[in-house]
């Protein structure tokens, strides 16, 4: 009865984690501008990777397995947003300027 | 359950290997093989749950590690370069 929830569960957090992944994965291609896109790299980086390491955590009960997960979790939850200001922070350095409006207004 | 969230990852990759071959700024390449690094992470997670034998996640840890540190490496790089204008338009 609780594996099957696990199992149950495990779905669902793999399932969102894979939309998201892929919705990012599409805003990355698509978006028009380099902040925006990094708005998308954002997304898989946080939500994506939380939820299919956190589906992944329920799947491998009480072990070791699941200790290195945490750790995986805990270095991406410190790395990802810091990578993120980082490449921000030298973009504006660097002069690239958000694009303000839709493109067919102006 | 495991093959789709691993094929669901090899298209978010293949997407973001796509915006690091377009990409029209340095930032774009950066930010992509960023993406592409996070996903090979996970990728490797779920494959090791795949074939039942979960023993790749310390490559995953390590790969988590070398990802975000050659980030922040590439990014200085760009810092330090941003600098060396400043202070070359400043002399002049």
């Amino acid at each position: 009865m609780i594996i099957d929830a696990l199992d149950i569960v495990t779905a669902i957090c793999l399932a969102l984690g894979c939309f998201l992944g892929i919705s990012g994965g599409v805003g990355i291609y698509r978006l028009p501008d380099f902040y925006t896109r990094m708005h998308a790299t954002s997304v898989t980086d946080s939500a994506c990777a939380f939820l299919i390491l956190f589906g992944l955590m329920l799947q491998s009960g009480f072990s070791l397995v699941t200790v290195k997960l945490g750790f995986i979790l805990l270095f991406m939850v410190l790395s990802s947003p810091t990578a993120a200001h980082a490449l921000a922070k030298t973009a504006v350095q660097f002069g690239i300027e958000p694009l303000l409006g839709r493109e067919d207004k102006r | 359950m495991y093959a789709a969230t691993s094929l669901a990852i090899l298209v978010v990759m293949g997407l973001s290997l796509v915006r690091a071959v377009l990409g029209p700024t340095a930032f774009d390449r950066v930010m992509a093989v960023n993406m592409f690094g996070t996903k090979t992470v996970l990728l490797i997670a779920v494959m090791g749950f795949l074939t039942g034998r979960p023993d790749f996640l310390d490559i995953a840890m390590v790969y988590a590690l070398v990802n975000f540190l050659s980030t922040i490496a590439v990014l200085r790089f760009f810092e330090r370069r941003c600098q060396d204008n400043d202070q070359r338009t400043e002399e002049q």
